[in-house]
């Protein structure tokens, strides 16, 4: 069975793929699916019928206990024939319905197919979860297909308001679901359920939400109206999913649960008010509208109705007429929609009105139309009719489980009014769609369409009528005389159908029959057939007293005030809580951890306060120029200045790191703060020396109040929290650990790369993602900007000089230039400009404006640079052992390519370090992460470190542990990380300034 | 288990560091967010510091016995921390600058979207022009379903 569902998901999958090379053709390929499920339940058939059907479970997430449990019982066959039978003749069906330009086919067939198979799994399933995705992927699929025609607002407005009322009522289910699930001694699974019903308050209530899903999904009042609406949906999705298939979903669980549910009061009442009731005003309605498919959809909301007013009630009978009820609605509904659907392609229009002759133009069709709808009204000897007959037979013999007997005659009487309007709107059925008119409607046909466009309002001419292919004609004629067939061998559906009835334990078994003798059925049906013909043909005065009695039933109004005032609810939530403003965001934000934390600390017991003075009086010193730096961080209006504190309280940090026993802290923070101050000037410079004004003094008293609040709170955390420890740090071992396994003495650092080392992987990708950042919003349209290049020709080298805006052209420039190429005679360098090598301090010195050129810098960045670049590597290689490792290594490279940068601008940089920023990034993430695998090759876990120890001659013993592959991609990653910032918070805005100072110069 | 009774002047240095960091980040210009970021930043890794217990010799074995290591646990929590606040600073910056170009200035605007919602929420307007449950119109979907009609192939053709 589970080869079913997936043959079904891989045709879904393929199916545009095929359509792509077929066009609608491809229907034929994807009626493979259906077909598949057909024949396996034929196949299937001897197995069901001795009891002993096929079932499979197949663990899923056996931690939660969740299975692939399939079964098929008589009910389950049942619903699988009908749902695969079905489908197979719409699938050929929409083969020739569709034009072949029509939009979407690929998708539409994929999605059908889809929709083919989660019907499917829903019949199949043992597992009430497994019942529920299948459940409410037939909800998705429906959405789709009635939403196909996507640039339609009708089908948007359609589509959404059937998934809302579906999804809503779908998720009451699984309340339900969940309930039985926990109370049910066999779990989820419903063969279990079933043979051991649980009972209590509870299961009452998981009852009730069962009901609710079921009566969304088979469009029971008030939820009745997503169903007409869905008939925006192409014909064949209404044949299919509003008329044999989804709808039955709800019947099917009504079907499947009553066995066990009939005991309840609640669920007969509930059978009883909303199904009768969707039984009467479903008729009701049906017999006002002018649209052929309107008038079915009204219908099928009807027969809806009646069949799980019949199928809940609980009783044999009543259940063996339910399920034959729903193989002849399935067969006639299914007939009737594709009817309509032949007529629609052969005249151009659905509306009863204007429809006239088609029984002589196209007698097929009209016989197809015709014995449909005479199994609908329950003419003998259709199936329909063998199916009420039982019905009232039963109730009439058993009466309502657990009920008095006037509950009895209330539903014979529902059924009977009801099967009366079945009647009548299903004669003005086939009145509507085929017979010849010569008088002008009740109603007219309105001049205008819904978008105020003219609408034709003239009968159709029989020379307009077009002549449909077997291929459309044929798949509703063999519904339809299935019906009939069917019908005549009652005996034979009641064998084959008998052991769903026998799972109820209430009444006596029923019986399928032609002639059941004069009883009061007989009579009932002669009252039904005759009243119904009477509302027929006095349809004038019916549609008169329509049109007169205001439409005061909606509950689809109702659904919509509703969905406006949540939209409303929705927007003045958003608006309260988005004011869109960072500050108060952020304040709500502290406010938030004031209330819980600062409350929290409140009730701090005494004991956890203690303090001492300090670890060491050096710490003292620090905080001495903290605490004037980040007053006067706060206080600054220049923005230069406000960077300098800063980086003063960061330095005193770097103290405070040292003195506490972290060397690595202080290194990596003393390097970071001073990339951090590089890359802040580099953007500064090109923003507004001072902020901007401040605002009101009141906001700037109410900000200091709340960060001083939050500070208090910070160092009320800072005392308690080392207080109220009670347990010994879980790096107790570490140090012995990192040396054993990791094989370095560095514990931080070994804990970076080995012990924590998914941590650093998460954040060096983080890195990575910030790097990436930063270059997309200073390059916008390119990964990173170009590398300056020496080798580029030396005319756009001379044409941009780097950094030569900013400076007037005039005598002081002049002047500066003058004195500049007096340094270049007197340090004997006058050959810098001239290209000779070997008398550069460094390589792209020439490309620098010349008031801009700094000899001395040029010196001591080429006496550092390779200095810098060897530390670094000593920092890398010996971080294992001692402080330093691949960030600290990073950084220092980064420095020396700033100090490059700095001397000799982005050509230098580019010399310096002539690669794209981006490689290093993903080159530094793959050795950290990917070689991280090496670990599982192995046989360990994945980042585990391997050590392999060899003597080579010479050298002496060598240790080589793969963290080192580790270190080094952090070191990339870094590297790659300030040359990402350099490249485009330097060099590219660099150009920014370059450009901008021409174009002044120009004006 | 290691003493961990805090060190009143790190404690002082935590508040130092909240007090001017929120101060700032509750500001509008970008620069200074950005300053008030890294102010607080520095306080948390000082709390984390804290939290790791008394100050001891560098964790590293062979030049610190076991027992007077600094707990490394709070370090290289401390070390991701740091490394992570340079790549925000960066990225901030780099939204500075662009918010330069774009507008001239780095003040961080209200959202002109949310201040679009907010009047639409007081009038109970719809907030999506057209959307599929906003309108409440007399006609209902089915009536409106009753005029659609499908790509059909006219039957003509075989």
């Amino acid at each position: 069975m589970l080869q079913l569902l997936i043959f079904h998901a891989v045709l879904a999958v393929i199916a545009p793929l095929i359509v792509h090379r077929f066009g609608r053709q491809a229907f034929l390929v994807a009626a493979l699916a259906p077909a598949s499920a057909f024949v396996y339940a034929l196949w299937s058939t001897p197995a069901v019928l001795a009891g002993n059907g096929p079932q499979s479970v197949i663990p899923w997430v056996p931690a939660l206990g969740l299975e692939i449990a399939l079964r098929m019982d008589t009910l389950s066959w049942l619903m699988l024939l009908i749902v695969s039978g079905v489908g197979v003749g719409v699938f050929i069906y929409c083969s020739a319905y569709f034009s072949r330009d029509a939009s979407g086919l690929s998708r539409f067939t994929g999605v059908l197919t889809g929709f083919a198979g989660s019907m499917v799994g829903l019949v199949l399933a043992d597992d009430l979860m497994l019942l529920f995705i299948f459940w409410e992927l037939t909800t998705v699929f429906s959405y789709v297909l009635i939403g196909h025609y996507f640039d339609r607002k009708t089908s948007r407005r359609a589509a959404m308001q059937a998934i809302m009322v579906t999804t809503a009522g779908g998720l009451t289910m699984l309340v339900g679901i969940v309930i039985l699930g926990v109370m049910s001694p066999g779990g989820f699974r419903i063969s279990a359920l079933l043979a051991d019903p649980p009972s209590g308050g509870l299961i009452t209530a998981a009852a009730v939400c069962l009901f609710v899903g079921a009566a969304s999904k088979s469009a029971l009042i008030p939820t009745h109206f997503w169903l007409p609406g869905a008939m925006a949906a192409p014909t064949p999705v209404s044949a299919y999913l509003h008329a044999a298939a989804m709808v039955k979903a709800g019947v099917y669980l009504i079907a499947r649960f009553t066995p066990i549910f009939s005991t309840l009061t609640v669920w007969t009442w509930l059978v009883i008010v909303l199904g009768g009731g969707t039984l009467l005003l479903g008729g009701y309605r049906a017999l006002r509208q002018h649209d052929l498919k309107l008038v079915l959809a009204y219908g099928t909301v009807s027969q809806l109705g009646l069949i799980i007013l019949i199928t809940g009630l609980g009783t044999q009978a009543a259940a063996l007429a339910g399920v034959t009820m729903i193989l002849g609605h399935a067969l006639f509904k299914a007939a009737l929609f594709l009817t309509i659907g032949v007529i629609d392609a052969a005249t151009g229009t659905r509306d009863l009105r204007r429809l006239s002759g088609l029984g002589r133009a196209m007698p097929t069709v009209a016989v197809t139309g015709a014995l449909a709808t005479a199994s609908m009204i329950g003419f003998p000897p259709f199936l329909g009719y063998v199916a009420k007959e039982a019905a009232l037979e039963g109730l009439v013999h058993d009466g309502v489980p657990g009920q008095p007997s006037w509950v009895a005659i209330l539903v014979i009487a529902l059924i009977t009014c009801g099967s009366i309007l079945t009647v009548a709107y299903g004669a003005r059925f086939v009145w509507g769609a085929f017979a010849t008119k010569t008088r002008q409607s009740v109603i007219p046909i309105p001049a205008t369409t819904a978008d105020g466009s003219p609408a034709v309002t003239s009968l159709v001419r029989s020379e307009d009528i077009t002549h449909p292919t077997w291929t459309l004609k044929a798949p509703g004629l063999v519904l339809a005389v299935l019906g009939l067939v069917v019908g005549v061998m009652p005996s034979a559906v009641e064998k084959y159908l008998a052991s769903y009835a026998a799972t109820s334990s209430v009444g006596d078994p029923g019986h399928l029959t032609l002639w059941a003798g004069f009883g009061i059925p007989f009579w009932l049906t002669l009252t039904i057939l005759g009243l119904g013909a009477g509302l027929f043909f006095a349809r004038r005065t019916v549609e008169s007293f329509q049109a007169a009695v205001p439409n005061a039933q909606d509950t689809e109004r109702a659904y919509r005030r509703f969905m406006r005032g949540l939209d409303n609810l929705a927007a003045d939530i958003t608006a309260f809580t988005q004011r869109g403003s960072l500050p108060y965001y952020l304040s709500v934000i502290l406010l938030f951890m004031v209330l819980t934390v600062g409350s929290a600390l409140v009730f701090t017991q005494g004991d956890m306060v203690a303090i001492k003075l300090w670890d060491s009086p050096a710490q003292a010193l620090a905080v001495l120029v903290i605490i004037p730096a980040v007053i006067m961080v706060s206080r600054a209006r220049r923005r230069l200045k406000a960077i300098v504190l800063m980086g003063f309280a960061g330095y005193s940090v770097a103290a405070l790191f040292l003195l506490h026993g972290a060397p690595d802290l202080a290194l990596t923070q003393v390097l970071v703060e001073t990339v951090s101050i590089v890359v802040m000037v580099l953007v500064l410079r090109r923003l507004p020396p001072y902020f901007s004004d401040r605002p009101l003094k009141t906001s700037r008293f109410a900000r200091f109040a709340l960060a001083s609040v939050v500070g208090l709170i910070a160092m009320g955390l800072a005392v308690t929290i080392p207080n109220a420890r009670i347990h010994e740090s879980v790096t107790v071992d570490y140090p012995q650990e990192a040396y054993e396994f990791g094989g370095g003495k560095n514990v931080v650092n070994v804990a970076l790369v080995d012990m924590r080392a998914w941590d650093t992987v998460g954040e060096i990708t983080v890195l990575l993602v910030a790097a990436t950042g930063v270059a997309s919003l200073i390059f916008l349209s390119r990964r990173s900007g170009d590398i300056y290049r020496l080798n580029q020709s030396p005319e756009v080298i001379e044409s941009q000089q780097v950094w030569s805006s900013g400076s007037v052209p005039g005598p002081a420039a002049h002047a500066a230039q003058e004195s500049f190429s007096e340094l270049v005679t007197t340090t004997g360098a006058t050959q810098l400009r001239s290209g000779a090598r070997f008398r550069k301090w460094i390589r792209a010195g020439q490309t620098l404006a010349p008031q801009r050129r700094s000899i001395i810098f040029e010196v001591v960045a080429r006496l550092l640079f390779h200095s810098m670049i060897i530390f670094a590597l000593f920092l890398l290689f010996s971080g294992h052992n001692a402080p330093g490792g691949g960030f600290a290594a990073g950084l220092v490279v980064g420095i020396a390519l700033i100090v490059r940068y700095l001397a000799g601008g982005r050509y230098e940089l580019g010399e310096a370090a002539p690669v794209n920023a981006g490689v290093l990034l993903g080159l530094g993430l793959f050795l950290s992460a990917g070689v991280g695998l090496l670990g599982i090759v192995l046989g360990g876990e994945v980042l585990q470190s391997v050590i392999i120890e060899f003597t080579v001659p010479i050298l002496g013993d060598i240790k080589f542990i793969s963290t080192l592959f580790f270190d080094i991609g952090v070191f990339l990653l870094v590297i790659g990380l300030v040359l990402d910032v350099l490249r485009s918070l330097g060099a590219e805005i660099d150009t920014h300034i370059d450009s901008l100072g021409e174009e002044g110069a120009r004006r | 288990m290691i003493d961990t009774t805090p060190s009143l002047m790190l404690v002082i240095a935590v508040g130092a560091f909240f007090i001017s960091g929120v101060y700032l980040v509750l500001e509008r210009t970008l620069t200074r967010v950005l300053l008030g970021v890294i102010l607080i930043s520095n306080g948390v890794n000082l709390l984390l510091l804290i939290s790791g217990g008394r100050a001891g010799g560098a964790p590293i074995v062979g030049v610190t016995p076991d027992e007077d290591m600094a707990d490394p646990l709070a370090q290289f929590m401390i070390l991701t921390a740091i490394v992570i606040t340079f790549g925000l600073t960066a990225f901030i910056l780099a939204m500075a600058y662009r918010s330069w170009q774009m507008l001239g200035h780095d003040e961080v605007q209200d959202d002109l979207e949310d201040r679009r919602i907010a009047r639409l929420a007081a009038r109970n307007a719809p907030t999506v022009e057209g959307s599929d449950t906003s309108d409440v119109t007399d006609i209902s979907v089915d009536d409106e379903a009753s005029a659609a009609r499908d790509d059909i192939a006219d039957g003509r053709t075989p």
